[in-house]
């Protein structure tokens, strides 16, 4: 407690020359030097992020080529040969959607019955917190260990129907669905904190004029609650999107690593999410010295693009939670990611 | 069916639909934990918690577990994990200590120092660092950074003088504790710029009173008080550089060596490693041989472990600071 009540009797009596201290050219040495570490690390770290993101668009528009965004990868020993990454892209989308399919309902109902029923009786606040600690659980967890979850997991006989079964009987255990319900994992705290804390802060006198007009309760979240806490949600979903669009480790182990779209069984659909493949995340690290093939200008184009729609969804995150703080009557300042 | 769903709903019905869905996600992730403990669990079954230490050549070992088949003698489960858990510990240590330094400063920049045009620049920026895929990382890691290392740092006075132990190619630990360092600072940032925004202008403004210069009154008052909060966002940035795989995996050079501070200072910082998350990637193909498949869930259970310790810890770190109304 010492440091908020100054020792006043140690203090030098005070200077006659008034705003000496003002200008950081009377502050001591040691005051300047941490002064200019500041102002270095800030501006050093504008640096960092122009230089990555320069470098980046330096090598995207040397490399890229609109064919490589419409071509399918190939097999080939040369970079000439390999193809491009339209694949790979088609399956960044599909798990995003698959993921954000089946995250929603989950998150959704987990932060309107926490925030909205999980109050009333002991048991109930009980079964809340454990849900919230679990939510919290998954938000801490590795990305790695949930694919490593999901390799073992879908290996069972009772998930065959998910992906397919190999030559020797076994299960493969590695598609798109089965990589999209991992991914669903990595959207569910974004998706879930954001609404939860969208409904907290919903007044309570919006509930009781609901409740006045005799909705029921699940009338007032449908059409009074959820629909007031609709950006909390894009901001939340968004944020979920570019975790999965950004994630690794799933798709390595669990959609099967394949470079083109293989589907898997007759049925149209069914047999796209049965199939494996591989996303723009796959094809930068397989692309790079790090994986099998070694064509970092297929590399450095795809993470060009990935890049871009990241930064795309940045914004758009940046857009939402802009036009929400100025429709709640609030500034923007405050948090910053 | 639809009929039904279109008409409004009876409350207790809503509830308790919504209900089993939240339990449902609960018992899920439960399940989860318990099923990561269960794969994990030969491996302290034949170890106990010896696994963690050192002795033996890890290397050695997994090549063994490789080779045994499905019904592997008790011996194959011999496991000293020691390298990788080492290997973890020094580059989390190493870049969580930099990103500290760094993310407090640019967090006083950031909140008291820099004008508001700069810092309409810089908060966006730390955002995109935070928003800048793993695997782009360790893109630029592998095919920038590591090569530049060999070409341009390592001597072959420093390549010779490791050579009978290991080789160097520029990928090891100076690499990855850099690239790692500016992922989890835009974390920390975050976190630490919300608690200095939000503690109450007053305290700093009393200091100044007093007569302390601006810098000084932040460092005196401010950071002391959002102390919690630092703790805390350091410990979240630990959480997240213990789990980071993909792109240890591209920059670590990929050898389950434990870098040795008596080669000397910059031979130390060329030198391969290998960490639990990248470990698990590297082995991640032969689960099909179940002590292999034991010993990469325990890896897998050791980072769940540390991750949960890491989040509670946070939790509770937090906890004083609600009492000044500090939102953080």
């Amino acid at each position: 407690m010492n440091a908020f009540a100054p020792d006043l009797q140690a203090a030098p009596p005070p200077s006659s020359k008034r705003g000496r201290r003002s200008s950081p050219w009377g502050w001591r040495w040691g005051d300047r030097l941490v002064l200019v570490c500041a102002w270095a690390m800030g501006i050093g770290l504008c640096v960092i992020a122009g230089a990555i993101v320069l470098y980046m668009a330096y090598r995207g528009v040397q490399y890229l080529r609109p064919s490589l965004l419409f071509s399918r990868p190939q097999v080939s020993l040369s970079q000439a040969g390999s193809g491009g990454f339209l694949d790979p892209l088609l399956g960044t989308m599909l798990l995003t959607l698959i993921g954000v399919v089946f995250a929603l309902p989950l998150a959704l109902a987990s932060a309107v019955w926490i925030a909205e029923y999980g109050q009333g009786g002991r048991v109930r606040q009980t079964l809340a917190r454990v849900v919230e600690s679990s939510i919290e659980v998954v938000a801490g967890t590795p990305d790695i260990v949930i694919a490593l979850f999901g390799l073992s997991l879908f290996r069972l006989g009772l998930f065959a129907p998910l992906s397919f079964r190999a030559e020797g009987g076994g299960v493969y255990g590695q598609s798109f669905i089965v990589a999209g319900a991992m991914m669903s994992l990595l959207a569910l705290p974004p998706v879930f904190t954001a609404t939860r804390d969208g409904l907290q802060a919903v007044p309570a006198h919006m509930r009781e004029a609901a409740f006045a007009l005799g909705k029921t309760r699940i009338a007032t979240i449908r059409r009074v609650l959820l629909p007031s806490v609709r950006s909390n949600m894009a901001t939340g979903i968004t944020l979920g999107i570019s975790r999965i669009i950004g994630d690794t480790a799933i798709v390595l182990f669990l959609a099967g690593d394949t470079p083109r779209i293989e589907p898997q069984g007759g049925a149209p659909i069914v047999n796209l999410l049965r199939g494996t493949g591989s996303t723009l995340t796959t094809y930068i690290f397989q692309n790079s010295p790090a994986g099998e093939g070694g064509a970092p200008q297929k590399a450095y184009a795809a993470a060009f693009v990935l890049l871009v729609l990241v930064l795309g969804l940045n914004l758009l995150v940046d857009r939402i939670s802009r036009r929400q703080a100025r429709s709640m009557g609030l500034t923007a300042a405050g948090g910053i990611v | 069916m639809l009929e039904r769903l279109r008409k409004p709903w009876p409350d207790h019905r809503a509830e308790r639909t919504l209900g089993a869905v939240s339990l449902l996600v609960g018992v899920g992730v439960i399940a989860m934990v318990a099923f990561v403990a269960t794969e994990a669990w030969p491996i302290f079954q034949h170890n106990g918690l010896s696994w963690l230490g050192g002795g033996g050549s890890l290397e050695h070992e997994i090549a063994n577990m490789t080779a045994a088949g499905a019904h592997a003698p008790a011996a194959v489960y011999h496991l000293r994990a020691w390298p990788v858990i080492y290997g973890t510990l020094l580059t989390c240590a190493i870049a969580v200590a930099l990103a500290l330094l760094v993310a407090v400063l640019t967090s006083v920049f950031i909140v008291e120092l820099a004008p508001v045009r700069l810092r309409n620049v810089v908060i966006p920026v730390v955002r995109l660092l935070a928003s800048v895929p793993s695997v782009v990382y360790g893109l630029i890691g592998i095919l920038v950074l590591a090569p530049f290392v060999e070409q341009h740092l390592i001597t072959a006075h420093d390549k010779d003088s490791v050579q009978n132990v290991v080789q160097l190619t520029g990928e090891g630990l100076g690499v990855t504790v850099v690239i790692l360092t500016i992922m989890i600072t835009p974390i920390m940032i975050a976190l630490i710029c919300e608690a200095l925004s939000s503690a109450p202008p007053s305290w700093r403004e009393g200091a100044v009173a007093l007569g302390l210069n601006p810098l000084r009154a932040v460092r005196a008052v401010t950071l002391r008080a959002i102390r919690p909060a630092i703790v805390a966002a350091t410990v979240l940035a630990t959480a997240r550089a213990l789990g980071e795989a993909i792109m240890i995996e591209m920059v670590s050079g990929g050898k389950s060596f434990a870098p040795n501070l008596s080669h000397g200072v910059p031979t130390f910082f060329y030198e391969p490693l290998r960490t639990l998350a990248s470990a698990i990637v590297d082995y991640h193909d032969g689960i099909a041989a179940p002590p292999l498949r034991a010993a990469v869930y325990a890896f897998a259970l050791l980072l769940l472990f540390s991750a949960f310790v890491f989040s509670v810890a946070g939790y509770l770190v937090k906890l004083p600071l609600r009492k000044y109304q500090v939102r953080a």
